[in-house]
């Protein structure tokens, strides 16, 4: 009798996977730090008759390897999120088929980081440190104004950061030490340990967990976080505030740029479609999304940006920046020396 | 019915062979053909590429020497003191089952088998949920913080696990343990202390070596605990071959600690059962166990009752538990927080939110490994049956095939899913991949589980149902298939709970539009906020229960002489 | 009417049977006796079909068996473990050849009914076999095998897991049954006392030849081989050189004894001396008593020669005795 009902189910779910009859649906792999409004998404569904389906898939890392482990058969027809520290392993592993989007006119040229028109710019961020500005009000030592200032003894166990294994922003941070201090940043990174820097898993821990600024209260006043988030901050507040209690340290190669990239995945099924997501992508209305959503800037210079990121979130003077082909030749290697040195 | 010619004087002629008496060498290769070819095809083939990827790269780099060191080192380390400490909690529990009666006995024994055949994912969350970061603890005492070291949670979930082969083992030892022997050395002038030392714990050595082997095979290819548990700070082989994958994307190092892993199970496999094949199986003898007599036999059947509640009760409850209330804010959530009792975690795995992490509602989850895992009973079966049938009554060449269907036993779950990723890229997306893993990692419970039932039926039998007229099909419908329904039934249960609770190779393997229970808890369990984490909780809860029942069909169907577990 | 014909099976290169013949008519019980290993429980896999012979020919009334499989012949099989289908009941126990015949459930339902009044165990048609006693067991064994009707019985060592009081009921039991019923059967053993009990003729088996074959009268009184007569506990076996016509000198002493065929001088013969005493008999076996037991009203009174003779009386150990008693000629 049991082996009746087993062979039952088996049959139902062999059947399942047969029977479609739903929809187009267009899939877009994400990590899972994406988000975006539900009318934006709405306009694309109705405009083009189509269900799009979002599929987070870990940090941008771990989508990225799980796209090339799956490229013979890809999960999604669009990917998101490819940063310009993974740009290299993306495009060496072929995961892309090339589209040049009509939009892309109008898209500067710094942010045209494949000249091979495989993965297409959609978003920029800045990977900065954060402070509390309630912290540094008081007695307390004045807010740090460079990297250099952060080996120093009065910022003791102030600073918390993100394992560059783990986590992009730590990865953002490290690169930037590297650009900073060249081939002496394991020499920074050990005044950094002497100097009881906190290091953690991820930027949500980071974050929510240790940063004193935001709403967890933790006991860090300096985070490596993004030039974004104090504007989160002000929007978030309830009761609202009119000043960010955050804010990014600007100084020259103090922040990192990151550059968000989307592509079609090779073998996508729905190719049409996902050439139109990237337009839209590109377009106005997207672009004006998110900021506000992913707390990111547009690539798109005729995007509007919302006041409240002009107001709390000035560009940075001079971001560092490596080539997607460097970063991809030495990641590692840098990975190794940070972790030899800091967490052993 | 009579057959055959008239008398002559030329004799030798062979009568027609009939099965149970030689099987003929035709019908054992058949026998062979289908679970040898699923073999090769699910196993041998990707192990081939595995090994062609390790020896692409360079192999003895002393940086790549150094990535297998550390991994290697620590999976030694966690799995020798997990077993230590194993030991420490079950020889004396295994003597409190074996010496004594007390009240809620079957009670107790039947909570500490509990853990086994749960999957990794749910004691992994169940640790999660008393001691996590957002677990009981730190939110019953949210000052003094305490945070007990990944490690430490480790070696909790893996005593929780197996202080139950332990129990098994030895106590079965001790139950063997003829008490006139220890009587006899007390009469001759030992004290129970020395009696104990010179005549109890010599005989109870092989079994207690016995235990240990198995326990630190175990713990050596613990992942799911270790993922879930050890943050990144901790990684064993294992689970570095995950990392390496999915992280680093270092496939060469991923299949080079693959194959220091498949070697090291291998070895230890080998010691196993060379040496616990020498374990005499006695008749089991009668119950020597008595009520506790004296004040110290009391203190302490009483004190180790209580610890052994304690600690295996409260991590099995505190789940559900976690999963019924809520003690955090969700993710991005800024209003005020509804502490208390809630079903919205259980309700919102129906709910299949834009901005979820899932493809599918969770809900889809349960029946996805419900479909999955009654797949791999059919197919577990298919393939399983046949080895069964010719490993019950071995020729030579058997012999030697048997230790090629354990091979998938030992071998890293992670290594297995990797195995079919670079092997079988295009038909990944094809819903047969997770049932055909899942197959793979139960073949050789199903076979070991179908072996001893098919030995066990004599051949008398067989011979008897053919002199009373039975042809060789109606000998097998008559007589083997029914005597096997119930290690059928045991068998395809056993593959039921083990696809249910599979988490290494499906990680790797499933697909966004059939998730399966361990991995949306993995999922959930990544993601910050409360909801998420309550969903993990919830998913966890509910996999226990499924598992729960599977364990108790088990039980209820087993042979009543089978030996093992 | 089975016939064996010069059967010979070897076993890893060893000879186990060689040159069987007999033939069992119908109606007939023989008895096939011989030590453990003797090749006995093999030969009677052989008759089954069980097994095939490395020369030699079965058959039955006249048809050669050999190409006949063994769920074809029609023969019934009892063993000593007794196989009962452990996942049957009593009834669909018996009635399983029949069902193996496609009979019909109520002839079914007859035959195993009646059978098993046949064998005492009236009414048990719905018991587990496996809560029944030894000797239930092994009476629904006898009626699975006798409820097929078959041509032919056989027995291999039924009795031997049993008692002794259960042992000698059954073994009565049987041969009512086997005389009734005028089904042929072989019966394998190797205890001496249940061969003579039931059988009509006894094959003596010795290392995979028939070494003597008989009635058990005829058997007893005439072993003709030292080696039957000590396998069969008939007396004292002694080996003698002949010193003269029918005279011979052993060990224990010098006998007289008229033997069927000359000897010549000095050759080495066995003679047999009855154990009981014969005070008509002029031989004498004498010794030191070294042990008496007493065995159902007599004496069995064993000597230091390592003679043993039975008396009405029991003399003190350590006296010598002397007794008169029957010789006879084995060879």
């Amino acid at each position: 009798m049991q082996h009746f009902h087993f062979l039952f189910f088996g049959f139902l779910f062999l059947l399942s996977s047969c029977a479609p009859a739903q929809p187009v649906t267009l899939t877009i792999m994400t990590h899972d730090s994406f988000s975006i409004s539900e009318e934006v998404v709405a306009s694309f569904e109705e405009a083009n008759r189509v269900k799009v389906v979002f599929l987070p898939s870990g940090d941008a890392g771990s989508m990225l390897n799980k796209a090339i482990l799956t490229k013979d058969a890809p999960l999604a027809d669009v990917i998101f999120g490819v940063d310009n520290t993974f740009l290299s392993r993306a495009l060496d592993e072929d995961i892309f088929e090339p589209y040049v989007s009509p939009e892309l006119q109008n898209i500067p040229d710094e942010f045209k980081l494949d000249p091979s028109n495989r993965a297409t710019p959609v978003d920029y961020g800045d990977v900065c440190i954060n402070y509390d500005k309630a912290y540094f009000a008081g007695n307390n030592p004045p807010v740090p104004r460079s990297l250099e200032e952060l080996t120093k003894p009065e910022y003791k166990n102030l600073l918390v950061v993100e394992n560059p294994a783990t986590s992009s922003t730590g990865l953002a941070f490290l690169l930037a030490t590297v650009v900073h201090f060249g081939d002496d940043f394991d020499d920074y990174w050990r005044a950094l340990k002497e100097n009881e820097v906190v290091v953690v898993d991820g930027w949500e821990t980071a974050y929510y967990t240790n940063f004193s600024g935001s709403s967890g209260r933790g006991p860090q006043p300096l985070v490596v976080s993004y030039r974004a988030s104090p504007v989160a901050e002000v929007i978030f507040a309830d009761p609202p505030i009119d000043d960010a209690p955050t804010a990014s340290i600007d100084s020259p190669g103090s922040c990192f740029r990151q550059v968000e990239f989307a592509g079609i995945l090779r073998g996508a099924p729905n190719r049409a479609l996902a050439e139109k997501f990237i337009d839209f992508m590109l377009g106005k209305q997207f672009q004006e999304d998110v900021p506000l959503q992913m707390f990111v800037y547009p690539v798109n210079p005729d995007a509007v940006l919302p006041d409240v990121f002009v107001k709390y979130a000035q560009a940075p003077t001079q971001p560092a920046r490596l080539s997607p082909a460097e970063i991809a030749a030495h990641r590692d290697e840098w990975i190794q020396i940070w972790t030899d040195v800091v967490l052993k | 019915m009579q057959t055959g010619r008239q008398v002559n004087t030329e004799p030798n002629r062979r009568v027609n062979r009939l099965p149970g008496s030689k099987i003929l060498p035709a019908s054992r290769i058949a026998l062979w053909l289908l679970p040898l070819g699923f073999l090769a095809i699910a196993f041998f083939f990707p192990l081939s590429r595995i090994l062609t990827l390790t020896f692409s790269s360079d192999v003895l780099a002393p940086d790549v020497l150094r990535a297998v060191q550390e991994p290697l080192l620590f999976t030694f380390y966690q799995a020798l003191l997990s077993t230590l400490l194993t030991l420490l909690l079950g020889i004396p529990s295994a003597f409190l089952f074996a010496r004594f009666d007390f009240r809620g006995k079957t009670l107790l024994r039947a909570l500490t088998a509990v853990p086994f055949m749960l999957p990794t994912v749910v004691v992994a969350s169940s640790f999660n949920s008393i001691f996590g970061a957002r677990g009981l603890v730190s939110f019953l005492f949210p000052l003094t913080s305490i945070q007990l070291s990944p490690l430490i949670l480790i070696l909790f979930a893996h005593i929780f696990y197996n202080t139950t082969i332990v129990i098994r083992i030895v106590g079965a030892s001790l139950a063997n343990l003829d008490p006139k022997l220890e009587q006899t050395a007390r009469s001759l002038g030992a004290d129970p202390l020395r009696a104990w030392w010179n005549v109890t714990f010599p005989l109870l050595r092989p079994s207690i070596l016995a235990a240990s082997l198995l326990v630190f095979l175990f713990d050596f290819t613990s992942f799911g605990v270790i993922l879930l548990l050890g943050g990144s700070q901790y990684s064993t082989l294992e689970t570095e071959i995950y990392f390496q994958v999915v992280r680093q994307f270092n496939l060469p190092l991923a299949a080079l600690l693959a194959v220091i892993q498949l070697f090291c199970t291998l070895l230890f496999s080998i010691v196993y059962s060379r040496y616990a094949s020498r374990l005499t199986q006695s008749a089991p003898r009668s119950a020597s166990s008595s009520k506790p007599k004296t004040f110290k036999q009391k203190f302490f059947v009483a004190s180790l009752c209580f610890m052994l509640s304690g600690f295996f009760i409260l991590p099995l409850s505190s789940l559900p538990l976690r999963s019924f209330f809520r003690i955090e804010a969700d993710r991005g959530q800024r209003s005020e927080v509804q502490y208390g009792f809630t079903t919205d975690y259980y309700e919102e795995l129906f709910v299949n939110r834009r901005n979820s992490v899932f493809y599918v509602p969770p809900f889809q989850a349960i029946f996805n490994s419900l479909a999955i895992a009654s797949s791999t009973v059919v197919l577990s079966l298919i393939f399983g049956f046949p080895a069964a049938f010719a490993l019950a009554h071995p020729s030579r060449l058997d012999k030697l095939l048997d230790p090629l269907i354990m091979l998938p036993l030992g071998s890293s779950a992670v290594m297995l899913g990797l195995g079919f990723i670079i092997t079988y890229g295009k038909w990944l997306a094809s819903p047969l991949m997770v049932p055909f893993a899942h197959t793979l990692v139960a073949l050789p419970f199903v076979i070991r589980a179908l072996q001893p039932a098919i030995a066990s039926i004599p051949q008398r039998l067989r011979q008897a149902a053919s002199s009373l007229g039975a042809s060789p099909v109606e000998v097998w419908k008559n007589i083997d298939l029914p005597i096997l329904r119930r290690a059928a039934l045991a068998a395809a249960t056993f593959a039921f709970t083990i696809s249910l609770g599979e988490f290494g190779a499906t990680l790797l393997i499933s697909r966004p539009e059939y998730p399966t229970i361990p991995v949306a808890i993995e999922r959930f369990l990544s993601q910050p906020g409360g909801l998420n984490y309550g969903q993990a909780m919830a998913m966890a809860t509910i996999l226990m229960a499924l598992t729960t029942i599977s364990v108790l069909l088990i039980e209820k169907f087993r042979l009543p002489n089978s030996r093992g577990f | 009417m089975l016939e064996i014909r010069h059967v010979s099976k070897a076993y890893e290169g060893k000879p186990l049977l060689s040159g069987i013949s007999f033939v069992v008519a119908e109606g007939e019980t023989i008895c096939l006796l011989g030590a453990s290993g003797s090749g006995k429980s093999t030969l009677l896999r052989i008759i089954a079909g069980l097994e095939a012979p490395d020369a030699g020919l079965v058959a039955f009334n006249g048809l050669d068996l050999a190409s006949t499989p063994p769920h074809l012949r029609d023969f019934g099989l009892v063993f000593q473990d007794y196989a009962l289908f452990p996942h049957l009941n009593v009834k669909e126990n018996v009635g399983f050849g029949l069902k193996m015949r496609r009979v019909g459930e109520t002839e079914i339902s007859d035959r195993v009914a009646s059978t098993l009044e046949l064998v005492n165990l009236k009414g048990f048609e719905n018991r587990d076999v496996n809560d029944l006693s030894g000797g239930e067991q092994q009476r629904v064994a006898l009626a699975r095998a006798l409820a097929i009707r078959p041509r032919l019985l056989m027995f291999d060592e039924p009795l031997g897991a049993l008692d002794r009081t259960l042992r000698e009921d059954l073994l009565n039991e049987l041969r009512a049954i086997l005389h009734r019923t005028g089904i042929p059967a072989v019966y394998v053993t190797h205890d001496q006392e249940e061969a003579f009990a039931i059988a009509d003729r006894i094959l003596i088996l010795r290392e995979g030849s028939i070494v003597r074959d008989g009635s058990p009268a005829e058997v007893s009184a005439d072993p003709r081989s030292a080696f039957v007569a000590e396998f069969l506990g008939l007396g004292n076996v002694i080996e003698a050189k002949s010193v003269g016509k029918n005279k011979f000198r052993s060990r224990n002493g010098d006998f007289t004894v008229n033997c069927g065929h000359k000897h010549s001088k000095g050759e080495t013969v066995h003679l047999l001396a009855r154990p009981h005493e014969a005070k008509k008999e002029s031989n004498t076996i004498s010794g030191i008593v070294s042990d008496v037991i007493f065995q159902q009203e007599i004496y069995k009174v064993t000597l230091d020669n390592g003679m043993y003779v039975y008396l009405h009386n029991a003399p003190a150990p350590g006296k010598k005795v002397s007794v008169r008693v029957k010789v006879e000629c084995l060879e």
